[in-house]
């Protein structure tokens, strides 16, 4: 008897909060049915680095500096599904509340201007990530397959969606699991 | 006098005058809408609750119901075209509904709920319009104004005080307030205007109110809006049985 090849699955967080991640250990116990049926590759869960081949990706944040786009590029590259996971992949979520206001001013008043600042510099580390000028939600960026919405979408309807996906159907949300706030 | 007309295969009664709209949520019908409103003259601009009349399609809140009509509306097509024009608003305005205290009250937000629409999909505009937090009780956020005309409509007609205009053209349509400043502090608007009510999404809050009620205990938590709407909807005179 063979067994049935697992899932590879891989996730990370752009700019975004971790708050979708606590959502998906927040499907507890289910956890174990689901390792049954799937294997994780990068995630916090495992701390590897790299994307390799993967069968389902899940991208919680937006797109707010150059290394959100190697990442999210390398995720589209080796994932035969992507799925963004929450409000801030969807729409860029509470990052893009900046996107009306220019990026200089903005670093300007945080780091230079700010009352109570002392010394204040803005971080020029080449080790830092360049900000960009606006924030994007991850389809202006590269396809994403399906989305999950939700600040964060609950364990529920992670569980309900990674399941029907799984089991190889459309997955549908419904009332009470479809959430946007 | 009444007649009937077809919706969805199903037979509908209506009374003279009636609008395809009126009639289908008086017997119990529930067909997806935005701009209208039971209390105000159908605006007929958001095209939500199109259908396919004879083949042909209208918008159901200014079509006159005739009898005989053969009217389409719950179609995977025609909901498919729905979830566009819900997805195209999100993306037209700043609808951050994590932030928004209409959340859970909203109508678009419902619409998306009840559609399926997962995200908007479309490139986010992201304009730039600045709030108007002006007056002491009422906040003015106009990065959600979907341009229904509604809270113009109730200030003129219920409240006649003409506190709300639509101005500018196309992509650069805005919602204006009738002062010399521009600033609702300088209008006559009061907390119980009819205009304060009528909002369809987050523009028009009342200050000091927030997230009182929690989100996930609010309307369009507790009843999808297909339920809700046609509790909403004006009814026929009891007795009259509708199925």
């Amino acid at each position: 008897m063979t067994e049935k090849k697992k899932l590879r699955i891989a996730t990370t967080s752009l700019a975004g909060c971790f708050g979708c991640h606590m959502s998906i250990l927040d499907i507890d116990e289910r956890l174990f049915p689901l390792l049954e049926l799937v294997e994780f590759d990068r995630s916090p869960l495992t701390d590897i680095k790299h994307c390799g081949p993967c069968d389902i990706g899940l991208v919680e944040g937006g797109i707010c500096n150059a290394e959100n786009v190697h990442v999210l590029r390398e995720f589209r590259k080796n994932c035969k599904v992507l799925i963004a996971i929450g409000a801030c992949a969807i729409n860029g979520g509470l990052p893009a509340q900046r996107n009306h206001l220019d990026l200089s001013s903005c670093l300007t008043e945080v780091y230079l201007t700010e009352p109570g600042l002392v010394h204040g510099h803005i971080p020029n580390d080449p080790e830092l990530p360049l900000p960009l000028d606006k924030v994007h939600p991850l389809h202006e960026v590269v396809k994403i397959d399906y989305f999950i919405p939700g600040c964060p979408p609950s364990a529920d309807a992670i569980w309900k969606f990674l399941t029907d996906l799984i089991a190889g159907k459309t997955p549908e949300l419904g009332h009470g699991l479809i959430k946007y706030d | 006098m009444s007649d009937t007309f077809q919706l969805d295969g199903q037979p509908v009664v209506f009374e003279s005058g009636q609008t395809v709209m009126q009639a289908a949520l008086a017997a119990g019908h529930y067909i997806p809408h935005l701009c209208y409103h039971p209390e105000f003259k159908p605006h007929g601009s958001c095209k939500l609750c199109t259908v396919k009349v004879n083949g042909r399609t209208a918008a159901s809140c200014t079509m006159p119901a005739e009898a005989g009509l053969e009217v389409e509306s719950d179609s995977e097509e025609l909901n498919a075209l729905r979830r566009t024009l819900v997805q195209m608003l999100f993306a037209d305005g700043n609808h951050f509904c994590p932030s928004c205290e209409k959340s859970g009250n909203c109508i678009l937000q419902a619409l998306g709920y009840d559609l399926e629409v997962h995200s908007a999909g479309f490139r986010h505009q992201f304009p730039d319009r600045p709030l108007d937090a002006s007056h002491p009780d009422i906040l003015l956020d106009f990065n959600r104004c979907i341009l229904c005309e509604l809270c113009v409509n109730a200030s003129a007609e219920v409240d006649g005080k003409h506190v709300f205009a639509l101005a500018g053209r196309g992509n650069s349509k805005h919602l204006i307030v009738n002062a010399e400043s521009g600033l609702l502090k300088d209008t006559d608007i009061a907390l119980t205007d009819k205009a304060m009510s009528v909002c369809p999404v987050g523009v028009i809050i009342k200050k000091g109110v927030g997230f009182s009620t929690p989100i996930g205990e609010r309307r369009y938590d507790q009843r999808p809006i297909s339920e809700q709407a046609l509790d909403d909807a004006p009814r026929l005179p009891s007795g009259e049985a509708h199925d």
